[in-house]
């Protein structure tokens, strides 16, 4: 079995040495990075990701998953930004002021990483202009935001007002999620799009930047 | 009765199949053995740092009818009023599990051991639900003990955020049952610091006040629906 599937089934697995270790050796064999990553790192958490959509795997063997990608990324990051192959895209990521849940964001940022995008999680609690600021500073691609209460919904709707009076709705898509939030509230708001979870909130963004 | 409660590791074990749950896996898988590890890693963690403690404080039906006023921004109708009006005792409380289990995920997620995070945080979670439904149980003793005479008695909690009560409804809760000497804290935003804490009212009485057609505009809305679970259990004790 070549190495590439090898690794591949050390992501789907969740072990993090092996994963350093296979990607390590592909690295010296040769093999183009992008290679590595499309054909080994992501490849095996699509696999991870489709197994958990259809309740084949659960959550703590996604988050097992991921974080053997990442010592994967780790080895790769380095060459990934020395051949200045990019990634699928800049996602900003954050709940929103006056919130301070993290759990369903950071699953958000673990599986778009997953999917090979570039996430820039700012945590939580975080104003309006920080996200338009650093959307733009960034040239990202998407603003993923979340809340989980009803007192802090509305800011969501003032991170698009504001990505409006700078001019840069349609360059800079939104996105938003959270136990309270609908895609009624979104429309509403004038949020680009909605996601229920985090697995949906994953393909709504690779829909938002014409990867899916 | 108004007093500080503690807690025993017993009361707030969170148990298995409702960690499982909470992590969005059904009863009865079988569990692969890193994932009994994960649990078994999570459960040391959670014992290491949790600090449970709480607070009730009983008050009159016009008192907590100011407090669930809040700053008018409830449902127009909602089961909590109708609820609390039949009721024959009310307490507000709040329980938290300390500020040791946040800063114990902090760093976990810091350290990118997402899958123990979020187990610990599944635990905390059930915890912090377990803790609440603990000061239930005692508050209808409480009562009991002082010659309430309601052999179909329950007391059971409703929370700011839930069931037509604006999360608003925190911030007189909290002027009045002032949970900062437990350490709990709430935002601009009415979120109680630490995160895991449960705040609301207990409303004891027979136990058929508390039946309610979830069939309100907000339970279109809900994500929980824990009231199912709690009505189903109202059902088949009142059946029994």
């Amino acid at each position: 079995m070549p190495v590439i599937f090898d690794l591949a089934e050390a992501v789907i697995q969740g072990e993090p040495a092996r994963v350093g270790e296979l990607t390590r050796r592909q690295i010296a064999a040769g093999v183009a990075p992008k290679t590595i990553l499309d054909d080994g790192l992501i490849a095996g958490m699509t696999v991870v990701g489709d197994r958990f959509r259809v309740h084949e795997i659960f959550l703590p063997d996604v988050l097992l998953a991921a974080k053997a990608m990442y010592a994967g990324m780790d080895e790769l990051r380095p060459l990934l930004v020395r051949d200045g192959i990019p990634s699928l895209g800049k996602v900003v990521i954050g709940s929103v002021k006056g919130d301070l849940h993290d759990i369903g964001k950071n699953l958000v940022g673990i599986l778009l990483k997953g999917a090979g995008f570039d996430v820039i999680d700012l945590g939580h609690d975080v104003a309006p202009e920080r996200m338009v600021q650093t959307a733009e500073e960034h040239g990202a691609a998407v603003i993923g935001m979340s809340a989980l209460l009803t007192t802090t919904m509305p800011v969501m709707g003032e991170v698009v007002k504001q990505l409006k009076a700078k001019g840069l709705a349609g360059k800079v898509r939104t996105i938003v999620g959270g136990a309270p939030v609908t895609e009624a509230f979104a429309q509403e708001i004038g949020a680009d799009a909605y996601g229920f979870d985090a697995g949906n909130a994953v393909d709504v963004v690779k829909g938002l930047v014409g990867r899916r | 009765m108004n007093e500080i409660l503690t807690f025993t590791a017993a009361e707030v074990a969170p148990a298995r199949e409702a960690v499982l749950a909470q992590l969005g896996m059904p009863p009865l898988v079988a569990l692969p053995p890193r994932t009994e590890e994960l649990i078994a890693a999570a459960a040391a963690l959670f014992a290491e740092h949790v600090a449970p403690t709480g607070v009730m404080s009983e008050l009159p039906p016009e008192v907590f009818a100011q407090v669930y006023r809040g700053e008018g921004r409830n449902a127009p109708t909602s089961p909590v009023e109708i609820i609390a009006a039949r009721a024959e005792h009310l307490a507000l409380f709040a329980v938290t599990l300390g500020q040791g289990i946040g800063d114990a995920l902090g760093r976990l997620f810091a350290a990118e051991d997402f899958a123990l995070a979020y187990t610990l945080d599944a635990m905390a979670s059930v915890a912090a639900d377990g803790a609440a439904e603990t000061v239930e149980r005692r508050f209808a003793s409480a009562l009991r003990a002082r010659g309430w005479a309601a052999p179909d008695g329950a007391a059971l909690r409703y929370s700011p955020g839930y069931c037509g009560w604006d999360v608003t409804g925190q911030r007189r809760l909290f002027a009045t049952l002032e949970p900062g000497r437990i350490g709990l804290t709430l935002t601009d935003s009415c979120l109680m610091q630490p995160l895991k804490s449960v705040s609301g009212v207990l409303i004891a009485g027979p136990r058929a006040i508390h039946r309610f057609s979830p069939t309100y505009d907000f339970c279109d809305r809900c994500e929980t629906r824990t009231c199912r679970n709690r009505l189903v259990a109202l059902y088949t004790s009142l059946r029994a």
